[in-house]
């Protein structure tokens, strides 16, 4: 086939659709009107912090803060903000399900990737245990993170966040809970079946399809709240969130339905499903998860709407688009169609599109306001996702050109990145998500403000260690291959040094990992000093203010 | 209604382009292609020995699939000309790989068809290449006092051979071996195999 053939077209239409968007918005097709942006606020709200992650002296700061920019602060409608505690309710035992698991998941893969790490430049340490081998303690460490950690955090973040934004008690709760248990039940097989060989051999879809279908029904399971929800909602407009987290819960049943078809793929065309799936499963399920979380609770912790809510919007559908044709770029170079994987490269530049207008979008609302951030931890770890996002995107766009990814191609740099954008963007973001819901789920605050502290520089210490050292290490790995000159064997030595490094670094996140792991029991045990309980809860902590 | 109409039917749209253009196309581009005439099928060993590659996961530091000369010197480290989908007729799940950690191994076959080497390899990485970071495989063999009839004894430089007794691979480790050796994709292709 012509690649040409294709690719015109391909572009043309990539074009044509991004003019639509743009003129569509503008004429309001997809809710211009700015008073969207607005829905996640009850009347007079703006200009009212919400922060139950911190303390109430920093509380207390944050509100000065924002109001020396928004002067007066206007009365509360008390009926709004008692739904709102309605809305609150009906989520919390699913939420607390979900997030408790999350972190479950989270320690154990947190410990198989420290012990991959470590055998990487010590690979004779316990090697005599056939389930702890590099091949077998890697997968695992994927799995859990991926399907354990973060998809279980997400859900929890989205089953919160849909009463609030629909403005409605979360309906279908038994679905979410049966779903929880099918997920739950399905990942602890499919890890056992990878610690005891039984592989898929595919990357991000080892699980056996077997057991795979497990997560394909609690998955879906998880998509009916919503649809309920959906169904008695009170607002007339779907805020941003909601876009991202409906469109989140559909794609991810039918994107790991496809991949799992046994029987249908074959070959190189497996190769390329291969990667539909894996670079989707992050466009198409965490990455809308996680914006879905920046898009509320940026805006509610400092009390101001988004600044663009017709950019966000044109973020939404550029990226779903542009998104889900990336995935070939994993394979340039190798025998897969040309006219493939140059269409890749050209969404993955077309990428720069909705991380543009993501990025313009957070720095104008967080325009100064920046200080906020010295009083709320939820905000500090979100806003950082945030630019990690914009980071992990762009540096996803350069790798994609054929001149860099002829270095970066088959070498730990490619590992380093996918930490950026699972780590670094989404991971932080869910920490701070997780920080502002609890307080609501269990209806107390987080009783040691240092742990979150602690916390927060352990992970972010840890994580740049990790990045930048296996990043230097994967680069000169992958210049040590190109020479010819030099024996293979030198582009193995080069990487030790740097992936020792990467072991301090994901030392350092474990470490991080097991104190929220202990505040959060902490939390849930009602084990600490007491604090400012009745101002926090109920009516929320505006009412202080007010 | 026509706020979740637009974001499942916009949803669905885009997931369909996705599919189309990374599953759909290439699914009947690719599946008209017949295998290379140098290139024969797997036999029940090598085919057992595929499966313990995928069981040890040694896909995530091996690929299969060296580049264009043009791209990169793959082929001056006698990794093989580039492949072309035809030459992955028989392989089910694709074992294409993402990580050089190691060396592509699509023609090791060829580069190292002593099945010696790759015995004692798997056995100790290190007493065949110093400074390997490859994991070792002891569970895939078993030290015996004697060698017993049908036993396949590992040989071993004398550093890294146990104090008392020999070295004899189980039935993974030789599985595994006939399918290392068996990957040599060096046979010429015709003008009808490079297509897509």
């Amino acid at each position: 086939m012509n690649p040409v053939v294709i690719l015109l077209p391909a572009f043309l239409i990539s074009l044509v659709a991004l003019a639509v968007f743009i003129w569509s918005m503008h004429r309001g097709v997809f809710g211009h009107d700015p008073a969207g942006a607005r829905v996640i606020f009850t009347a007079h709200e703006v200009g009212h912090t919400e922060e139950p992650a911190a303390p109430s002296a920093s509380r207390a700061a944050l509100q000065s803060l924002v109001n020396a920019k928004t002067g007066q602060l206007e009365l509360l409608d008390d009926d709004e903000l008692l739904q709102r505690a309605h809305a609150d309710r009906s989520s919390a035992t699913v939420t607390f399900v979900f997030l408790s698991c999350a972190i479950g998941w989270l320690i154990l893969g947190s410990f198989a990737g420290l012990t991959a790490s470590i055998k990487l430049h010590n690979p004779d340490w316990l090697a005599s245990y056939e389930w702890l081998t590099f091949g077998r303690i890697r997968t695992i460490h994927l799995n859990a993170v991926v399907y354990g950690w973060t998809s279980m955090a997400g859900f929890g973040l989205a089953m919160w966040m849909l009463p609030r934004l629909l403005k409605t008690p979360l309906q279908g709760r038994r679905f979410a809970l049966l779903g929880a248990v099918l997920w739950n039940a399905g990942l602890i097989a499919g890890i056992g079946s990878l610690a005891a060989g039984m592989a898929g051999g595919l990357e991000w879809l080892e699980i056996p399809w077997q057991v795979g279908l497990l997560l394909v029904a609690g998955g879906a399971l998880i998509g009916i709240p919503l649809l309920l929800t959906l169904a008695r909602r009170t607002v007339d407009h779907l805020y941003v969130s909601v876009w991202y987290v409906g469109a989140a819960l559909f794609w991810f049943p039918i994107l790991y339905l496809v991949a799992k078809m046994p029987g249908v793929h074959f070959g190189v065309e497996q190769a390329t499903m291969n990667w539909w799936y894996g670079h989707n499963v992050l466009g198409y399920f965490f990455t809308p998860l996680a914006q879905a979380s920046i898009y509320y609770f940026l805006p509610k912790v400092i009390g101001r709407p988004i600044q663009s809510y017709g950019l966000s919007l044109l973020g939404f559908w550029t990226q779903a688009f542009f998104y889900g044709q990336v995935g070939g770029h994993h394979l340039i170079g190798g025998p897969v169609p040309t006219w493939l994987i140059t269409l890749s490269i050209v969404q993955s530049i077309m990428m720069i599109v909705p991380v543009v207008a993501f990025a313009t979008n957070y720095a104008a609302t967080l325009k100064g306001y920046w200080e906020t951030l010295l009083y709320s931890p939820t905000l500090r770890f979100i806003a950082l996702g945030s630019v990690m996002y914009v980071l992990v995107s762009l540096q996803g766009t350069v790798e994609a050109l054929r001149s860099v990814n002829t270095i970066t191609h088959f070498t730990h740099f490619t590992v380093a990145h996918a930490h950026l954008g699972m780590y670094a963007f989404v991971t932080l973001t869910f920490f701070g998500s997780i920080y502002f819901v609890m307080p609501r789920v269990v209806e107390r605050e987080w009783p040691y403000p240092r742990l979150i502290a602690a916390h927060f520089w352990l992970v972010v210490i840890g994580m740049l260690v990790y990045i930048v050292a296996l990043s230097i290490g994967g680069w000169l790995q992958g210049l040590a291959m190109l020479d010819a000159a030099r024996p293979f064997m030198d582009s193995v030595k080069t990487t030790i040094p740097w992936l020792e490094a990467r072991s301090v670094g994901g030392a350092l996140m474990t470490a991080g990992h097991l104190v929220f792991a202990a505040h959060f029991l902490l939390m849930v045990a009602a084990l600490g000093p007491e604090r400012s309980r009745p101002a926090l809860f109920g009516l929320g902590p505006e009412m202080d203010h007010a | 209604m026509r706020s979740e109409t637009r974001l499942f039917g916009g949803a669905l749209a885009m997931i369909a382009a996705a599919t189309i253009v990374m599953v759909v196309l290439p699914y009947f581009q690719l599946h008209d292609v017949k295998p290379p005439a140098g290139l024969h099928p797997y036999t029940s060993a090598q085919l057992r020995g595929r499966q313990e590659y995928i069981r040890q996961g040694c896909i995530y530091c091996h690929s299969q699939q060296p580049r264009d000369r043009a791209q990169a010197p793959d082929a001056q480290r006698g990794w093989g000309r580039a492949s072309v989908a035809a030459d992955y007729f028989y392989d089910s799940p694709h074992l294409l790989g993402t990580m050089r950690t190691g060396p592509d191994l699509f023609n090791i076959g060829a580069r190292q068809p002593s099945l010696d080497w790759h015995l004692g390899h798997l056995y100790q990485p290190r007493a065949f290449v110093p400074g390997s970071i490859m994991p070792s495989f002891p569970y895939l063999f078993e030290v015996k006092l004697k060698a017993e009839p049908g036993d396949r004894v590992v040989t071993l430089p004398p550093s890294f051979a146990p104090a008392q007794g020999v070295v004899v691979a189980r039935p993974a480790a030789l599985d595994l071996v006939s399918y290392l050796v068996s990957l040599d994709h060096t046979y010429p292709l015709a003008a009808s195999d490079t297509g897509p």
